[in-house]
């Protein structure tokens, strides 16, 4: 009974994970959205799309061959934030932005630091802040873009931007009422009205926006998919959708405080998109639970703080960026108790 | 009363079970072996000392070697002949072990010692202790830590809960289930002798829910001997079995970092133990038998053996229909924390609870890709450590942040190894340095 075996230290056997099937699982439940991007704003939204990951995979795949390194691309990461990045631009940008958004997630957000693992930031996110900072006009306005049987903010009486700029606008008119004139006062009150009005437009996304992040609905039918796979946990979606919710309904009104409309704070924008498949990114995110909902309760803070005070109308990327460079320290602070209380070691 | 409940423990993680190979099937009682290897050295402490020299004559159940300290048991002849040598043969634990190595001559003749004794149970304390030690148990689910140790706690230390384990909380292992069906009155019995040691209090029997008819058969039986033991059935949930985890999970007791369970008043035994503590203290029967699971795609006829200790791999593979085409993976004991062996000639030894050999595609290891920070091993480790961290310094070689973040509470699992999507090996690492740093621990001092 000769036989050779294989040797190697125990456990021998591993549950079926691997890390292209996470890649592909979200990229999957992303693919709704992206569908209805489609019907909602034409097959534009498809070539960015399409032009976005092939930006994302030819940098990734170019990058490694140049730093001798093996080609990974396999993994699906770089797709998924190809598709990431498209989600968070207009479907009317030039259609050299998402390859240029793309060279640049890939490049500089995450090649430059040692490649998938190494990343500091969300490198989609890196992207579109460097889109935004280097293309402002094209990343703020969607006057171009009116979706299929919806306009761009859901009201009538301005229709050059998106729910939250006009009510960024309108609560501006509003807090210094003196000084405007007393019908733009009231154009002030009654969009604000029609905002709120229009919640469940934005909920099933028949209002504008970025490609990816009009439906919340099917954004949270992704969700659901990713929490039931246990790829994302309920701690930073939670904390953080929970911590803007709160802080919106206390400060966000247009009548004093508490008076904010939870419900057209959390889907009007990237909350959803952002909270569930940005803030959540595994290797730009807190490891233990504790230190998921600190860094889901940051990034609603600083949601709220720009959305409300800053000069943006809307403030998602920059809060999970900002709050994706304190995960080390957020790490170091929320190590988990260890088993017999640690003491002796 | 109640001190025991079916409780959890943070972190594990649920592998398949793969016991349905085997845990319908009855023990079956292995032909002898015509040649048995024996090694000094079965358990965790002092190897024995040989007792007998080449040619010599033995029975079963003869002493072949003797303790060599406290922490220390001896080991006994498991078929009658002659001994044909005295020298060093492979170990399922890595290193050739000296071993004694008996040729059977067919006569199957017994230490006339060994024999039932009525009154037992009226022996002192210190008797049962020696009775226990001499006959060379040591802890049978695995870990074979000399049994009589653990039910010598130092003066101070008052032990009033004494738990059975009988979670089997390893994929494919069906030994511990097959005992518990087929002689729960054993385990109660050899139970009611440790309580007895130990004057303690209350004792408990914890079985994962996964063998409900283990479960059944000990209450009916517990009740029938009228016994005061509980039956606990358990999560189903991999380390389940593991001593801290199982005190966590029965008591709600944590057992403090660097402790023993006796820190904690609690003793755990292994319900294969418990059986055999019957046997040493009423017949000074001694350990020469042990119930094998005999397992995977790899084993043409998996099936629950009563192997004598000694037997050699390749006899009880043979046993049970050989080896398939496509072994690729032997294993002593189960896929978590089994031993991957390399030969067919290393013998079945008191620790040898399964014999588990997977098929070639089932052996195959991932490469090692990066580590994108899913924290699934830090939601996996039931010790509340952060593997990726540990695993990570260590490659490094910063063994001060490893050590800063608790690697030698680390009880090697596996859990954080078997959820890793990118296959990292962080046990293999974590192993690694926890061994560098007790040995520079050791030179320390």
């Amino acid at each position: 009974m000769e036989h050779t075996f294989y040797v190697s230290s125990s456990p021998h056997i591993q549950d079926r994970e691997s890390i292209s099937r996470i890649m592909f699982s979200v990229t999957a439940s992303l693919l709704p959205a992206a569908g209805y991007a489609v019907y909602l704003f034409g097959w534009r939204a498809l070539w960015i799309m399409l032009l976005s990951i092939a930006a994302c995979v030819i940098t990734e795949a170019v990058a490694q061959k140049m730093m001798k390194k093996p080609v990974t691309v396999s993994d699906g990461s770089a797709i998924l934030t190809g598709l990431l990045l498209a989600f968070n631009v207009s479907a009317q940008v030039p259609l050299y932005l998402p390859v240029v958004g793309g060279i640049f997630a890939i490049a500089v957000g995450k090649q430059v630091f040692g490649g998938l693992g190494f990343n500091p930031m969300n490198p989609a996110l890196l992207g579109r802040a460097f889109l935004l900072a280097s293309w402002p006009t094209h990343m703020t306005v969607f006057s171009d873009a009116p979706p299929r049987g919806g306009t761009v903010s859901g009201i009538d009486v301005i229709s050059s931007a998106t729910p939250l700029n006009v009510f960024k606008q309108s609560k501006e008119v509003l807090a210094n009422a003196a000084n405007y004139p007393v019908e733009k006062v009231n154009q002030a009150h009654e969009a604000i009205g029609q905002l709120y009005d229009s919640v469940d437009k934005l909920f099933m996304g028949q209002i504008g926006g970025c490609i990816g992040e009009t439906s919340a609905l099917l954004l949270l039918i992704g969700a659901v998919y990713l929490l039931y796979k246990r790829y994302i946990g309920w701690e930073i979606p939670g904390s953080y959708i929970g911590t803007v919710a709160l802080l919106c309904w206390i400060f966000g009104g247009s009548e004093g405080l508490f008076s904010g409309n939870i419900l057209f704070h959390v889907f009007a924008g990237g909350l959803m998109l952002g909270a569930f498949y940005m803030a959540t990114d595994m290797v730009t995110s807190p490891l233990t639970r504790k230190g998921r909902l600190i860094f889901g309760i940051g990034c609603g803070l600083i949601t709220v703080l720009i959305r409300l005070i800053g000069g943006y109308p809307e403030g998602v990327s920059y809060s999970i960026l900002l709050m994706n460079l304190l995960v080390p320290v957020i790490d170091r602070s929320t190590r988990p108790k260890v088993f017999g209380g640690g003491k002796k070691s | 009363m109640d001190l025991f409940k079916s409780g959890i423990f943070h972190g594990g993680v649920h592998p398949a079970g793969n016991k349905r190979w085997t845990e319908q099937k009855p023990v079956e009682t292995l032909p002898v072996p015509s040649q048995v290897i024996i090694p000094v050295q079965q358990h965790i402490g002092a190897p024995s000392k040989p007792l007998v020299e080449k040619g010599a004559v033995v029975r079963i159940g003869d002493p072949i070697s003797e303790a060599g300290g406290f922490v220390s048991v001896p080991a006994h002849a498991s078929i009658s002949g002659t001994v044909s040598a005295v020298e060093e043969r492979p170990h399922p634990l890595g290193l050739p072990i000296l071993s004694v190595v008996i040729d059977g001559d067919g006569q199957e003749t017994w230490n006339p010692e060994i024999g039932f004794q009525a009154d037992y149970l009226s022996l002192d304390r210190a008797e049962m202790l020696k009775r226990i030690q001499d006959a060379g148990l040591a802890g049978m689910g695995g870990a074979t830590f000399p049994t009589h140790v653990k039910l010598s706690p130092p003066a101070g230390k008052k032990i009033d809960a004494v738990i059975l384990n009988g979670a089997e909380c390893e994929p494919y292992l069906t030994a511990d289930h097959r005992l518990m069906l087929e002689k729960p009155e054993e385990i109660l019995l050899g139970l009611q002798v440790m309580v007895k040691i130990l004057g303690a209090e209350r004792a408990a029997i914890g079985i994962e829910r996964n063998k409900p008819d283990a479960i059944k058969r000990l209450k009916k039986v517990v009740a029938e001997m009228n016994l005061p033991f509980q039956v606990i059935a358990l999560h189903v949930k991999y380390p389940q079995g593991a001593e801290k985890q199982l005190i966590r999970a029965m008591t709600g007791r944590a057992v403090p970092t660097g402790g023993l369970p006796m820190d904690v008043g609690c003793v755990v035994q292994n319900v294969g133990t418990a059986a055999a503590v019957y046997d040493a203290v009423a017949f000074r029967r001694p350990v020469i038998d042990r119930v094998v699971t005999v397992t995977g795609k790899g084993i043409k006829e998996p099936k629950n053996v009563l192997a004598r200790i000694g037997t050699p791999y390749a006899f009880v593979i043979e046993q049970c229909g050989g080896l398939a085409e496509a072994a690729g993976k032997l294993i002593m004991g189960g896929p978590m924390m089994g031993l991957a062996q390399s030969s067919l000639d290393i013998p079945v030894i008191k620790g040898t609870s399964g014999i588990l050999v997977l098929d070639a595609r089932e052996s195959r290891k991932h490469e090692e890709q990066v580590c994108i920070s899913c924290a699934h091993c830090v939601d996996a480790c039931p010790m509340g450590l952060m593997p990726k961290m540990i695993a990570a310094f260590i490659k490094k070689g910063r063994m001060a942040d490893a050590q800063a973040y608790h690697a030698l509470d680390c009880i090697e699992c596996g859990s954080c190894a078997y959820v890793c999507p990118a296959h990292i090996n962080l046990v293999h690492w974590i192993r690694y340095g926890k061994s560098e740093l007790i040995r520079a621990r050791k030179k320390a001092s």
